[in-house]
């Protein structure tokens, strides 16, 4: 059933694999119904899922390196797609989308057109190239492309950075949601992350990660609309909420005035991370909104577009054309789950603001609420948080604290779902930050293991010593990213955000000019990046530090400082230097070519 | 494939290969900025129950990106065709 004929037996696998996964979700709601606990059953969801993902890991471990990088070049476009997705759709899509709709209103759904129009950037200007150009990492397009060590470097160094910072937020996620559902400290829930991202990488690379992350698509897409549907459904919203909830936004906008929406919280929360809910739901006020709606709309495309362990799941297709066509399913996998979170946000907030609904809080007796069941879990864990400011008995709006993080988590529990679903969103979710930090530590360490190692380091290394040190690099590189996500440095949110302004300012110009552009050269581009780069991040750095933002330019869109500075120097060093080599610009012409073979050999 | 070396053909393909990129990002465009940027106004009209700026951004402009993606496959599928430049090996 495995190697060989495991590609020709796809569907039937993981047919197979769906149905299993349902059987097992059928299963932990006949032990609910017997009366095993919230917490067992919990437990069951993140153990039995995480053991399926550690078994297609060791199925697929490999000694080959085009398997190890490349998958073999084997994945049709369709699996390509929903292995895409899945690392695409981070801890943060999952967790924390409806969240910071369900806060942010209008100015955050830049977020969920930016995360989605960026595969239009995707497909145009970069996947059906690289995939020609046949390399295995990104920086190993950079390299070949403009010649020289120096640029290679370079670009593994915002590589890492990029995809560093990326992860640290995915390690975090899984650990907050282990710690959760496992009811084990967030400090240890981190570990226990770690573990199982590794366990799914480490063995196969590439190859691993690509079944496993089809798999984790699989889990995650089921665990996010199965609890909407239902919990529409119960609540009469509707058979398919997503084309009804129009009247829900109508409804929250009619009480938001009702219940005091804007006002400053009266009392400051006793831990980090809650917030009170102050940003109308939609109303969007034109001007700075729409400036600052389209900079992080962006950020965040151009981000898509240059964040390598998106761009290396194109590599994996057979031809050009199947890593075309796998950009549009990975585009349509990834809208199932992004025009559903905002329907959940929608109806989430309804739910508790609606004092129609059974489930509404805000204005019940203050005692009440502090009682429910699913208040009392969250608090303990701190991620929620009441209080009685101006002590009248009542839970005001200002009142509520709440982390943007849970709202996904608490969802099935606030509409008094199942606890078979609370423990579903938790796989889920799991899947959802395990399938992204597996991608990124694949693309950090096989940048350094390929590109530093072999490349400039020590090119007569045979192949079992490259697969060695990319292992190795793999986890000393986990390691450290759960070190500092268990030091809880930023939210989920914002760490993400920073990773796609670091990818935009210093890879996205050298990237799409590599192709569109023959003049460009090597100078260039070394100064594309480090001038682009550096500009983000000393922008950042001032922003961070207390610096006045320039024209509401904040820390989640400092990709807007370092894009254009990335552009202009490139541009500029490129012309007061010499064109490249007619070997270079013959290649640019090779890679435009969608036919005949790649332009590195199969295997290098 | 025949047409490898022959560089007009490439020529030729390329400039429709651009003129087909250059269309893609200007909807692109379109639906990312200039819509969702007057997102005020347009709420003012309403789709299918919801305010229209509202419901472009959470769900009429991603469904254009998945359809324009789809798209241009298509149309990048027939340009390498004719070509002779199919990408099958």
């Amino acid at each position: 059933m495995i190697k060989g004929r495991f590609v020709d037996n796809l569907g039937r696998v993981y047919g197979v694999y769906t149905g299993g996964f349902i059987i097992f979700i059928l299963l932990m709601a006949v032990l609910e119904q017997l009366g095993v606990d919230a917490a067992t059953i919990g437990i069951l969801f993140v153990a039995f899922t995480i053991c399926i993902y550690a078994l297609i890991g060791w199925l697929s471990r490999t000694m080959q390196v085009d398997a190890y990088y490349v998958a073999g070049r084997e994945v049709p476009a369709v699996y390509n797609g929903m292995a895409t997705a899945a690392d695409w759709m981070s801890g943060a899509s999952f967790v924390a989308l409806a969240g910071g709709i369900y806060f942010g209103g209008y100015g955050y759904l830049g977020f969920v057109v930016g995360w989605t129009g960026g595969y239009v950037l995707v497909n145009s200007l970069m996947a059906p190239y690289l995939r020609k150009f046949g390399c295995y990492t990104v920086p190993d397009f950079i390299g070949t492309r403009y010649g020289g060590n120096l640029a290679r470097i370079v670009a593994v160094v915002i590589l890492v950075v990029a995809s560093f910072t990326y992860v640290t937020a995915q390690i975090n996620a899984s650990g907050t949601i282990a710690a959760r559902a496992l009811q084990i400290p967030f400090e240890f829930g981190v570990w226990f992350g770690l573990l199982g991202i590794l366990l799914c990488s480490m063995l196969g690379g590439m190859r691993a990660v690509t079944w496993t992350q089809v798999a984790q698509y699989i889990v995650l897409i089921i665990a996010y609309l199965v609890p909407v549907i239902w919990m529409s459904n119960k609540q009469g919203f509707g058979v398919i909420p997503h084309f009804s909830y129009g009247d829900a936004v109508a409804r929250i906008q009619e009480l938001e005035p009702l219940v005091g929406l804007g006002m400053a919280a009266t009392d400051s929360a006793p831990f980090g991370g809650v917030r009170v809910l102050m940003t109308p739901h939609n109303d969007p006020q034109g001007g700075m909104d729409s400036w600052k709606f389209a900079t992080l709309a962006i950020c965040m495309m151009a981000g898509t577009a240059s964040l390598p362990h998106i761009l290396m799941r194109y590599f994996t297709t057979p031809s050009v054309r199947d890593a075309r066509r796998s950009v549009a399913f990975s585009l349509f996998f990834i809208f199932l789950l992004y025009f559903t979170a905002p329907a959940l946000a929608t109806l989430t907030k309804l739910q508790l603001l609606d004092p129609e609904l059974a489930t509404s809080i805000i204005g019940k007796s203050f005692e009440e609420v502090k009682n429910l069941a699913w208040v009392q879990n969250w608090e303990n864990v701190k991620m929620l948080f009441l209080t009685d400011s101006n002590g009248d008995g009542i839970l005001q709006l200002n009142e509520f604290f709440m982390r943007a993080d849970i709202v996904v988590l608490a969802t099935p529990e606030i509409a008094g779902l199942p606890y078979v679903i609370s423990g579903l969103v938790a796989a889920g979710g799991l899947a959802a930050a395990m399938s992204t930090a597996d991608g990124l530590l694949l693309a950090i360490a096989n940048a350094l293991s390929h590109d530093l190692y072999y490349k400039v380091i020590d090119p007569k290394a045979d192949t079992k010593h490259r697969l060695i040190v990319a292992r190795i690099l793999l986890i000393i590189i986990g390691i450290g990213a759960a070190l500092i996500a268990s030091l809880q440095l930023t939210g989920i949110l914002g760490a993400v955000a920073w990773a796609f302004c670091f990818a935009c300012s210093g890879l996205f110009f050298p990237l799409v000019l590599g192709v569109w552009w023959k003049r460009a050269n090597a100078p260039g581009a070394v100064a594309g990046m480090i001038f682009g780069f550096g500009a983000g991040s000393i922008y950042l750095y001032y922003v961070f530090t207390g610096g006045e933002p320039w024209m509401g330019i904040d820390h989640l869109r400092f990709g807007i400082i370092g894009m254009p500075v990335s552009l202009i120097a490139m541009v500029v060093v490129s012309l007061m230097t010499p064109a490249p080599d007619p070997e270079i610009q013959a290649m640019v012409d090779e890679v435009r070519d969608p036919s005949g073979k790649s332009i590195l050999a199969e295997t290098h | 494939m025949s047409g490898n070396s022959n560089s007009e053909v490439r020529v030729r393909h390329w400039a429709r290969t651009r003129n087909l990129t250059i269309l893609v990002l200007v909807v692109w465009a379109v639906f990312s900025f200039v819509l969702p940027w007057h997102a005020q106004s347009l709420n003012e009209f309403s789709f299918l129950g919801f305010p229209l700026g509202y419901y472009l951004c959470v769900q009429g402009s991603l469904a254009v990106f998945v359809l324009l993606i789809f798209f241009q496959n298509w149309r990048q599928d027939k340009i390498d065709d004719d070509a002779g430049l199919s990408g099958r090996e």
